[in-house]
C-alpha cells in the first residue's frame, strides 16, 4: 500500500501542550493553571438567546459569512469601542473561532514560499497554518527585555524581500504583554515601508488592563492592509460556542469568503444568535468579568514579587510569564516537577515557541482561592529548589 | 476605588485588608481609610455571614409577608414601617409597589411560631388592612449565592 499521508501534514510537530496535558488529565486533584479558556460560564442572558433561537426553530445554515444582524452588530461593537469602520455587507466574515479566522487570513494571502514573519512566543496555530497555506513561517524571538512586545527594529531585522504577512498576535497569549500605541505605530511604519500585510489576532483585547486596547487598523494606513481577527470566546466566556469573525478590506474579504464558503459553510446559526445578544446587551459582562482577571493579575504580580520570581507585569489576556532561569533547568523539567511535587500544572514557555525557554505560562483563568492554594505551592516548590541550589 | 470595593466585600466581608490593597492595586492604608469613611457615612451597614441553615440542625423557618396598610396623615408609611421593624423576629421591611404596601421578611423557629407573630402581633395593628404569609420551603439561591449547586470545572485541564 502507498504512504496515505501528505508529507507536510507528517512534518508538522503536534502541539508540545499535549503530552503535558496527558500527564495532567492522570491527576484529577492537581489545580491547573494551564487552562487557555474563561472560568466563568457564558453570561445568563447569552445562553438564554442560544436556547430561545434553538426554541424558535431556527436550526438552517446562515448566509455564508454569518447573520445579518450579527456582522450589523460586529461592525457597531468595533466602531463605538474602536473606532473603526467596516462595511458589514463586504468586510465582515463570521468564523468558525479564531482559529479559522487565522487559517482563511492565511490562505487567502499566501502563495508558495511568500514568508509569514511569526512572533513568539505566541498561541500554538500560526505557525502549523502558515505551514499548512504554504508560507514559510519566520519565527520571530520577543525579548522579556522588551516585556515581550514588538519592536520596529525586530520586525524590521526579520524582513526578506519575500516577506509579505505579519502576525501580530496581541494582547498576546502566552506572555500577557500588549502593544500600546506609540509601539503600534512604529511598527506600522515598518510594515508600510516594505508593503508589508497584517493579520492581527486581537481576540483578548477586551482583556486589557492599561487604558482600552488599540488596534492596529486604527493606525492611519493600515486598515487597508490589515486583516483584524477578533471573536466571543474570551471576552464573553463563549469558548465553547466556536465563533470569531474577521474584518479586513472587501478584496481579502471575497477571497477569504471562498474558503470559509467551501470549507465550512457558515459558523454555528445558535452561536450566532447568541453572540447578537452578547455585543447589544453584553458590555456590563464583559466588565465585570475583566475587572475579576484584573484582580487576580495584580495578586499574581504581587506574590511573584514577594517571592522574588522575575516577571514583567503582564497588561493583558488572562497570562503571567514568569522568569524561572535562576533554577537551572528547562521549562519542562520546572513544569513537570512542579506537577509531580505540588500537584499544580503551568504550561512551559516552550510549547508557545523555542524562545519561551526559560519560562512559564501561568493562566489565571482560575478562581482566587485555587489561585492562593497554586501560589502558596508556588512559593514552597522554589523555596525548595533554592535551598537545593545551595548545597 | 469605591465601587470595585463594594463589590468585593458584598461577597466576602472577611476578605484579608492586605489582599484587597493588592487586587485592588492601592495601599493598604486607602482602603482602611476608605472602609471606615463608608462606615461612618452609613453605606457599608454590617458584616454579615450567608448561611445555608439547611445544612445544620437548627429549625428555622423563613417567611414573606404582604402586608396592606392605610397610612398616616403627615408620615405615610414610615411610622407603620417602624412599629413592625422594632421586633426583633423581623427580618426586613420594604415599602414596594404593586398591589400590597409592605413586604416584610421574617425568621422563626417553627411555622407556630410565626403564625403566632402574624396573628398576635402584626394584623391587629391599628393600620394593618390584610395579610399574607407566605412560607419558605427551599432556598435556591440568595444573596446571589446559588446554594443548591457546587461548582464543577468542566474545563479540558490544559488547553492553549
Amino acid at each position: 500500500m502507498r504512504n496515505p499521508l501528505s508529507e507536510r501534514i507528517v512534518g508538522i510537530k503536534p502541539s508540545g501542550i499535549r503530552k503535558f496535558f496527558d500527564v495532567v488529565s492522570e491527576m484529577p486533584d492537581a489545580i491547573s493553571l494551564g487552562i487557555g479558556e474563561p472560568d466563568f460560564d457564558t453570561p445568563w442572558h447569552i445562553r438564554d438567546e442560544g436556547i430561545y433561537s434553538l426554541e424558535k426553530g431556527r436550526t438552517f445554515y446562515t448566509s455564508n459569512s454569518g447573520l445579518k444582524e450579527l456582522k450589523v452588530e460586529i461592525c457597531n461593537y468595533l466602531c463605538r469601542r474602536f473606532d473603526l469602520e467596516y462595511d458589514y455587507q463586504k468586510e465582515v466574515i463570521v468564523t468558525v473561532g479564531g482559529s479559522e479566522a487565522i487559517d482563511i487570513a492565511l490562505r487567502a494571502m499566501i502563495d508558495p514560499r511568500d514568508e509569514v514573519i511569526i512572533p513568539q512566543p505566541s498561541f500554538v496555530a500560526y505557525e502549523p497554518c502558515a505551514i499548512l497555506a504554504n508560507a514559510v513561517p519566520v519565527l520571530l524571538s520577543l525579548k522579556a527585555e522588551n516585556e515581550f512586545r514588538l519592536t520596529a527594529q525586530e520586525l524590521e531585522d526579520a524582513i526578506t524581500e519575500k516577506t509579505k504577512v505579519l502576525i501580530l498576535p496581541f494582547p498576546n497569549n502566552p506572555t500577557g504583554a500588549i502593544m500600546e500605541r506609540a509601539d503600534l505605530e512604529a511598527v506600522a511604519k515598518v510594515v508600510l515601508k516594505h508593503d508589508l500585510f497584517v493579520i492581527s489576532d486581537e481576540i483578548y483585547a477586551e482583556l486589557s488592563y492599561k487604558g482600552k486596547h488599540v488596534s492596529i487598523a486604527q493606525i492611519p494606513g493600515m486598515r487597508e492592509r490589515t486583516v483584524l481577527i477578533n471573536g466571543f470566546s474570551k471576552a464573553y466566556a463563549m469558548t465553547g460556542w466556536r465563533l470569531g469573525y474577521t474584518c479586513a478590506p472587501a478584496d481579502i474579504t471575497e477571497q477569504m469568503l471562498k474558503i470559509h464558503q467551501f470549507a465550512i459553510m457558515c459558523a454555528p446559526t445558535t452561536s450566532q444568535y447568541a453572540a447578537v445578544e452578547a455585543l447589544k446587551n453584553g458590555d456590563d459582562d464583559v466588565a465585570q468579568m475583566r475587572e475579576q482577571y484584573n484582580q487576580r493579575r495584580r495578586y499574581l504580580v504581587y506574590s511573584f514579587k514577594q517571592m522574588g520570581l522575575p516577571c514583567f507585569e503582564p497588561y493583558g489576556a488572562f497570562y503571567i510569564f514568569p522568569c524561572i532561569k535562576e533554577f537551572g533547568m528547562s521549562s519542562e523539567e520546572f513544569a513537570t516537577r512542579f506537577l509531580e511535587e505540588e500537584k499544580v500544572a503551568a504550561v512551559p514557555g516552550t510549547a508557545f515557541g523555542d524562545c519561551g525557554e526559560g519560562f512559564l505560562r501561568i493562566s489565571y483563568a482560575q478562581s482566587m482561592e485555587n489561585l492562593k492554594i497554586a501560589v502558596s505551592r508556588l512559593e514552597q516548590f522554589i523555596g525548595r529548589l533554592r535551598a537545593e541550589q545551595k548545597q | 476605588m469605591r465601587e470595585e470595593l463594594l463589590r468585593i466585600i458584598e461577597k466576602n466581608s472577611r476578605i484579608d485588608l492586605k489582599e484587597l490593597a493588592v487586587i485592588l492595586g492601592v495601599e493598604e492604608i486607602d482602603v482602611v481609610n476608605e472602609m471606615a469613611a463608608m462606615e461612618s457615612e452609613g453605606i457599608i451597614c454590617g458584616y454579615h455571614t450567608l448561611i445555608d441553615w439547611e445544612k445544620t440542625s437548627i429549625e428555622k423557618v423563613s417567611a414573606l409577608i404582604e402586608v396592606r396598610v392605610t397610612p398616616q396623615r403627615g408620615q405615610g408609611f414610615d411610622r407603620i414601617a417602624e412599629r413592625i421593624y422594632k421586633y426583633p423576629e423581623v427580618n426586613a421591611v420594604y415599602l414596594i409597589s404593586g398591589g400590597f404596601d409592605l413586604l416584610i421578611t421574617l425568621e422563626g423557629k417553627s411555622l407556630k411560631e410565626v403564625s403566632a407573630f402574624v396573628s398576635d402581633k402584626l394584623a391587629p395593628l391599628e393600620s394593618v388592612l390584610s395579610t399574607a404569609t407566605h412560607f419558605i420551603l427551599k432556598k435556591y439561591k440568595d444573596h446571589g449565592t446559588v446554594l443548591a449547586r457546587q461548582y464543577e470545572d468542566l474545563r479540558e485541564k490544559v488547553s492553549p
